[in-house]
């Protein structure tokens, strides 16, 4: 434990509170002790100048791949979560298609292990659904529950057999259990690598088609409907898909739903002359879609976005696109993503700020996301005037896999705490 | 990344690698044809080669078998004095683990000039030419679905000598248009020699979604989508197309879109039939109409020659110093 710090002349943008102004803030034993001024008895062990910086709740990124275990040539939970804190993400949702799969509590011990001995941010286990996540047969939710897991998914396979989806959505409700779920339809997907569209027209690649995700989203809204499961829709591509949660959100189902930062920016135009840095799952959809997709954030149907962080060697982007491995690393653009929407009108920043605290902390229902009194001192500092270029020398993560390679984005994390701990402090003075 | 830059043209303008028609200037499709022409008088002669790539290696790089384009390549390499390598990758020991990129610096440590690369996957061309030493050009001899450019160059050449000028003409293009990568560069080629109006013919289940953004007009029917149309190309229909679930049966297939001697009474009187090979006789063609004589098919197969020793004449005939670098 660390002694207590003091955040002096940030401006504190607090969703969960509603609090957008500058105020001191004042951390003691892991924990918030006091806004705007010192909690009584209060000795500052260190005091951090945050003058002209925001200072906000440490972000909560709902899915990304940490690669460990399994392929720890793309990636490690210690060089992972590294750049997770340079990325000012303080919990971030690990789901379990990792090697060996996340159906047992032996390898999300593992993961929490290794995690708390990296020490940079908070990992979250994600369960499987079904066992070795192959859609047959359920996978043993209650002891991955009693093994840290904070909700369970098939993470990208979908389950198949509907009989299967079915059940397994029920006893997830019987345990209370969150589940995640990227739908899609695996037949209309087929070998898709890409949006079904103009550009897979040109390039003459399989296409992913709309229908796939619209039409397998249908099918798990039904189910979750029927079985009454707390579900979280993750990662949406389509506007049609989005139509969907609102509806459903309207009548008064239990269901959120996120999108990926790289969603709200890139369509299928991105891929151009068969780049495999923009080969992504689920598929960089069209402007129609992009739209759809901010419109809803805005709106607030999409409550939360995740990075879906998945970093590759160079050889996995190395090759003719449908043989390269689908997948952006993302971790560090995630939040200069979300203030360019802000900088674009798409919404404010403290709305486009609770997308990446409130909005996720809600789905998860653990009490984080906050910087309110007493809550855990997770914290993020940014100057939101700084600009940076992305480049394989400013990535912090082992994955330099990102079509964002050149792009100078506005918005700098220079401090993050992790129960009250600095575990990231960017030292370059020109970031 | 790749995108902003065309990759097939060097610092000059001129043809570095030749990869797809798309974002190619109509000029330099014209001067393809203008020396392909020239070409196609040199087998009439007793003396068939001219010392155009005299010292010059040209590798043809198949991961995919193809009698005829290969042999075609090669013939057109060794009429204009190169050395020609054919490797034949599906039956090579490098098809197991070796990867595409290692394979490559191999062949270009042995100091090779040219690759003519046929492969499976779309963008097969394009990576490889990202990938190569600065010196080497790249024909993409079909990758894919996605494009075979010098299959639609000897189309149009084709076309341009029985037809003379493009602005007038109507061309259908007849079958499956969604898996062809021969579809996909003729549309371009045509296109940009601007032809009068490129017409598709075929079942949706065989028509990309996005077929407007090619620029063509779409056709259910070979009724309507023949009526007073230059030039007809049949495409071959692969078998792997009814396992798929994409048709019932070649049958079914031909009594709707199978070119016959009453079908092709619907173009004008003096059209051409074309088929980039191989036929299938009764499934896409009769043999009535492929053997008779408005069919230029053979025509095309020795048009291959003149129109392959010209793309690769214009690619290696480059000026020194108009290189540029590796892609980074």
């Amino acid at each position: 434990m660390t002694g207590p710090i003091h955040i002096r002349g940030g401006r504190l943008v607090d969703p969960s509170q509603n609090l957008d102004r500058e105020a001191d803030l004042f951390i003691r034993d892991g924990r918030i002790a006091g806004i705007g001024t010192a909690p009584s008895g209060f000795e500052a062990q260190r005091t951090i100048d945050a003058a002209g910086r925001v200072v906000c709740p440490g972000l909560i990124d709902l899915q990304s791949r940490l690669r460990e275990p399994g392929q720890e040539h793309k990636g490690t939970i210690a060089s992972e979560t590294a750049a997770a804190a340079a990325g000012g993400i303080t919990t971030l949702c690990c789901p379990p298609d990792t090697d060996p799969v996340i159906d047992n509590p032996a390898v999300a011990e593992q993961i929490l292990y290794r995690a708390g001995k990296a020490g940079n941010s908070r990992v979250l286990p994600l369960g499987a659904l079904t066992s070795r996540l192959a859609g047959e047969h359920l996978a043993e939710m209650l002891a991955l529950q009693e093994s840290g897991c904070v909700a369970v998914t098939n993470a990208s396979q979908p389950v198949h057999n509907t009989l299967v989806m079915r059940r397994a959505l029920e006893y997830a409700a019987t345990l209370g259990l969150t589940v995640f779920i990227s739908s899609e339809d695996p037949w209309l997907a087929g070998n898709g690598c890409l949006h079904e569209g103009q550009m897979s027209t040109r390039l003459g690649l399989p296409g992913i088609p709309e229908c796939a995700e619209v039409i397998g989203i249908s099918r798990d809204l039904i189910l979750v409907e029927r079985t009454g499961v707390r579900a979280h829709f993750s990662r949406l591509s389509t506007a049609r898909a989005v139509e969907m949660v609102a509806d459903a959100r309207a009548r008064g189902l239990p269901v959120t739903c996120d999108v990926t930062a790289h969603q709200l920016f890139l369509t299928e135009m991105d891929v151009g002359v068969f780049d495999s840095l923009c080969h992504v799952r689920p598929p960089l959809r069209t402007f129609r879609d992009r739209d759809g997709l901010r419109a809803a954030l805005a709106d607030g149907v999409i409550t939360a976005v995740c990075s879906d962080h998945q970093p590759h060697d160079p050889d996995a982007k190395l090759a003719p696109f449908a043989d390269t491995e689908p997948g952006i690393s993302a971790l560090e653009t995630l939040l200069p993503l979300l203030l360019r929407l802000a900088d674009e009108k798409v919404l404010p920043r403290n709305k486009a700020l609770a997308r990446l605290t409130t909005g996720p902390a809600e789905v998860l229902g653990n009490g984080l996301g906050t910087l309110a009194l007493d809550a855990t001192a997770d914290v993020c500092i940014f100057d939101p005037d700084a600009w940076w270029q992305v480049s394989e020398e400013t990535l912090v993560s082992y994955g330099k896999n990102t079509p964002l390679l050149g792009w100078e984005l506005k918005g700098r994390v220079t401090h993050t705490l992790l129960e009250g701990r600095v575990v990231f402090e960017r030292n370059d003075s020109c970031y | 990344m790749n995108t902003l830059k065309n990759l097939q043209l060097d610092a000059t303008g001129n043809l570095r690698h030749f990869l797809t028609i798309e974002g190619l200037k109509r000029q330099t499709l014209v001067d393809i044809l203008d020396l392909a022409e020239s070409f196609a008088n040199i087998k009439a002669q007793a003396v068939k080669k001219v010392p155009l790539l005299r010292g010059k290696t040209v590798v043809n790089l198949f991961f995919e078998n193809s009698t005829r384009t290969r042999t075609t390549f090669e013939l057109a390499a060794k009429r204009l004095s190169a050395d020609v390598l054919n490797i034949n990758i599906t039956t090579s020991a490098a098809s197991k683990g070796e990867s595409l990129l290692d394979m490559l610096h191999n062949l270009e440590a042995m100091h090779c000039d040219m690759f003519v690369v046929r492969h499976a996957d779309s963008g097969a061309a394009h990576f490889i030419a990202q990938n190569v030493a600065p010196h080497i050009s790249v024909i993409n001899a079909g990758d894919g679905q996605h494009a075979h450019p010098t299959q639609a160059m000897l189309d149009t050449f084709t076309i341009r000598r029985h037809k003379g000028d493009f602005g007038d003409l109507r061309v259908a293009i007849v079958g499956d248009i969604l898996h062809s990568r021969v579809a996909r560069s003729q549309i371009h080629a045509l296109n940009t020699l601007g032809v009068g109006e490129v017409r598709v013919i075929g079942p949706k289940t065989l028509l990309p979604m996005d077929h407007r953004s090619l620029g063509v007009h779409v056709f259910h029917d070979m009724e309507s989508g023949l009526a007073g149309v230059d030039v007809v190309i049949m495409l071959r229909l692969q078998r792997e197309r009814m396992e798929g679930g994409l048709l019932p049966s070649e049958h079914e297939f031909f009594q709707r879109y199978g070119l016959t001697g009453d079908k092709l009474k619907l173009a004008k009187p003096d059209a051409i039939v074309m088929h980039p090979g191989p036929i299938n006789r009764g499934v896409e063609i009769s043999s009535e109409v492929a053997d008779g004589p408005q069919s230029v098919i053979l025509e095309q197969v020795s048009n291959g020659i003149a129109v392959r020793m010209a793309v690769m004449a214009m690619a290696l005939g480059r000026q020194p110093g108009a290189e540029t670098g590796r892609e980074t």
